[in-house]
């Protein structure tokens, strides 16, 4: 059965969550910003309606990125560009327009409780960073101002004064990750110059 | 193409040999290779891994006699699929890439089908883009306008995927293929482009839950209200990262339209993958489909499986998902008081021949609510063909039904019935999320097709029994 891992949090307390970071000189920007925190099975429908899928403009879909969900998110993203979210995040379609309108937006990190899989795929391979952390989507507020050191897989909740842990990150994510999604990692692989 | 063997330099944490698709000759059962397909026997001799149908299947692509949950496997796909929606996307990524061709022009499939025929400039230049990769690829399976269907009823009905394959689409209803005994799954445009320059994707061994549906099917109950009950109970992420396995006396006996539905959803409840067992019903539906060998992989008696659901069908009515999520179901029976302006019987979930004949009985000597508007949209051209020469076509017409060309339009809000604020539609399709018809503060009810057209006769959530 599946364990624990970087996928799936558990928000089992008593497991053993592999401490994180033992290769210190993968080093990864600390990312220090406020929070935008929406509920569970935030769908693919909400982040990025259909209607606007006929077209692959990044600019385009980050304007109407989350419209029928939060007509805020505009002001929102001006001032917190981390999203907290519940369980189940990203279900629905398979649109890759989905991260990348997210994306294109400004938002630097998605922390949910779990993560729909397409989307949790989609949204590794074009680069945007997605954590699964049920203790901290539970504690985090809205705007609270968190920094993420994701070298040494801690949350630090600055308004709160907590600190969570995060599930290691597999290698080939990380990879895929310091590549800069998917398509450089397959370049790099298959060695085209 | 020597640089694709390069794909074999991943490094993965689990480090899998992806060199030899074939190697593991040994779950090979020879006795039955007189057949046109392969079949891995249950329980493979020589060997006390125990394995689901999704670990199989895995294994055998990525060249692995075995694998468990969790592992992380680059595998061979056999399809990789992509529509008008996702494939722009994936086409700009390809190019990226730097690969000229595409793996095997033969393996990739391109149906545009959401946006088409094209409902403005923009799905039309969209639509002008991918053709025109698929005529410079010399892609065999590019479904033109006149003969595209909705992509998961049109390749099964062509014979383009087969049991025992590893199919990815970037869509996410790609799951429906698993019906077949197949693992199907949906992916995003990144993952068809590099699917579609290698020929291979990275999985995650899911575990697997076994649903067992026993006892016998009510009036009219169809595998649309078995998986909508089936979502009701364990939610939208019950199944989430993992491989639902339909089993049992019921499935036995399911009709392979039905059991396309089922699978279908299967990503409604977060599924990888929906899969049903290769049987007798299976194989007269690939009869005169494919002269392709196909292997058949069994799950094992004793696989281990993360949760077991027995599932009684003597107690499942008719059931319909209220918005805005598909697990949120309850009884037909139980919602007649809820008026509705439109019904749209289609879709990849329930546009089959299947899912015509039934509204068509219910539809037959009847009218249409003069207050409803009834789009009816068979998923193919076959089927649309099947339900002309059936008479159906025309018992939907005089009724005051709506048919028509296969698309996927209405359900993901695109074209050919789109609601305004306020309205309500119940809809065969898949999901109602909020927005997903038109309107964000429009509603969809999802139900199978009979409770749709009773519906759309009595201009309210309606069973059937009240019409017939």
């Amino acid at each position: 059965m599946l364990k624990n891992n970087y996928f799936i949090s558990k928000d089992n307390k008593n497991n053993n969550v592999q401490k994180h970071g033992k290769d210190k000189k993968r080093s990864v920007n600390i990312i220090k910003d406020r929070v935008i925190k929406y509920g569970d099975n935030v769908d693919t429908d909400v982040i990025i309606p259909a209607r606007y899928l006929n077209t692959t403009n990044e600019i385009e879909l980050a304007n109407h990125c989350f419209e029928d969900l939060d007509k805020d998110f505009k002001k929102k993203i001006e001032k917190a560009k981390i999203i907290v979210a519940g369980y189940n995040f990203g279900c629905g379609s398979s649109r890759e327009h989905a991260p990348i309108a997210i994306k294109a937006s400004g938002v630097k990190i998605i922390i949910a409780k779990t993560f729909a899989r397409i989307f949790f795929r989609n949204a590794i391979n074009i680069g945007l960073l997605v954590i699964p952390s049920i203790e901290s989507a539970n504690q985090i507020n809205e705007f609270d101002e968190l920094e993420i050191d994701l070298g040494n897989g801690i949350i630090k909740n600055v308004t709160q004064s907590k600190t969570y842990q995060i599930n290691p990150v597999p290698d080939f994510i990380q990879q895929i990750i310091s590549s800069g999604g998917y398509i450089n990692y397959t370049r790099k692989i298959l060695q085209v110059t | 193409m020597n640089i694709l063997n390069n794909i074999n330099n991943i490094n993965y944490i689990n480090n899998i040999n992806s060199s030899d698709y074939s190697a593991d000759k040994s779950l090979r059962n020879t006795e039955n290779n007189v057949a046109n397909f392969n079949t891995f026997s249950k329980n493979a001799k020589k060997q006390n891994y125990p394995q689901t149908i999704a670990q199989k299947i895995l294994a055998f692509h990525s060249g692995n006699s075995y694998l468990k949950a969790g592992q992380l496997v680059n595998a061979k796909v056999d399809i990789v699929l992509g529509n008008d929606i996702t494939m722009p996307l994936a086409i700009e990524e390809f190019k990226k890439i730097g690969i000229k061709e595409v793996f095997d022009k033969n393996k990739v499939v391109i149906v545009p089908d959401h946006f088409t025929p094209n409902k403005d400039i923009k799905s039309a230049q969209q639509c002008k883009f991918i053709r025109e990769f698929a005529y410079q690829q010399e892609i065999k399976n590019y479904f033109e306008v006149g003969k595209m269907g909705i992509e998961h009823a049109l390749l099964p009905e062509a014979g383009i995927v087969l049991p025992g394959q590893l199919i990815v689409g970037a869509d996410s209803h790609t799951c429906t293929y698993g019906a077949l005994g197949a693992a199907a799954t949906g992916v995003g445009s990144t993952d068809l482009a590099v699917a579609m320059a290698t020929g291979y994707t990275w999985f995650m061994v899911p575990d697997s839950i076994k649903f067992i549906y026993t006892g016998s099917l009510k009036p009219y109950v169809t595998g649309k209200d078995l998986i909508l009950y089936t979502i009701g109970l364990i939610g939208v992420d019950g199944a989430l990262y993992m491989s639902m396995e339909f089993t049992g006396p019921v499935i036995r006996s399911l009709s392979m339209d039905s059991r396309f539905t089922m699978c279908n959803m299967a990503i409604e409840a977060g599924g990888k993958f929906g899969i049903i067992e290769v049987d007798d019903i299976t194989r007269a539906y690939l009869k005169n489909k494919t002269d392709e060998k196909y292997n058949v992989f069994y799950a094992d008696d004793d696989a281990e499986y993360y949760k077991t659901y027995e599932i009684n069908c003597d107690k499942i009515n008719l059931q319909v998902a209220l918005p805005h999520l598909p697990s949120n179901t309850q009884d037909a029976k139980n919602l007649k008081g809820i008026k509705i302006d439109q019904v749209v019987i289609g879709s990849c979930t329930n546009g089959r021949i299947e899912d015509m004949k039934i509204a068509a009985e219910i539809f037959k000597n009847k009218k249409v609510n003069s207050k409803v508007r009834a789009i009816i949209i068979p998923a193919t051209q076959n089927v649309y063909l099947d339900a002309l020469k059936k008479g159906y076509l025309e018992i939907f017409i005089e009724s005051g039904c709506v048919v028509s060309t296969p698309t996927c339009g209405p359900c993901l809000g695109g074209h050919m019935g789109i609601l305004a604020e306020g309205e309500k539609a119940i809809s065969t399709t898949n999901r109602n999320f909020v927005g997903r018809m038109g309107h964000p503060k429009s509603e969809v009810y999802l139900s199978g097709p009979a409770v749709a057209a009773a519906s759309a006769i009595m201009g309210r959530i309606a069973v059937p029994e009240e019409v017939m």
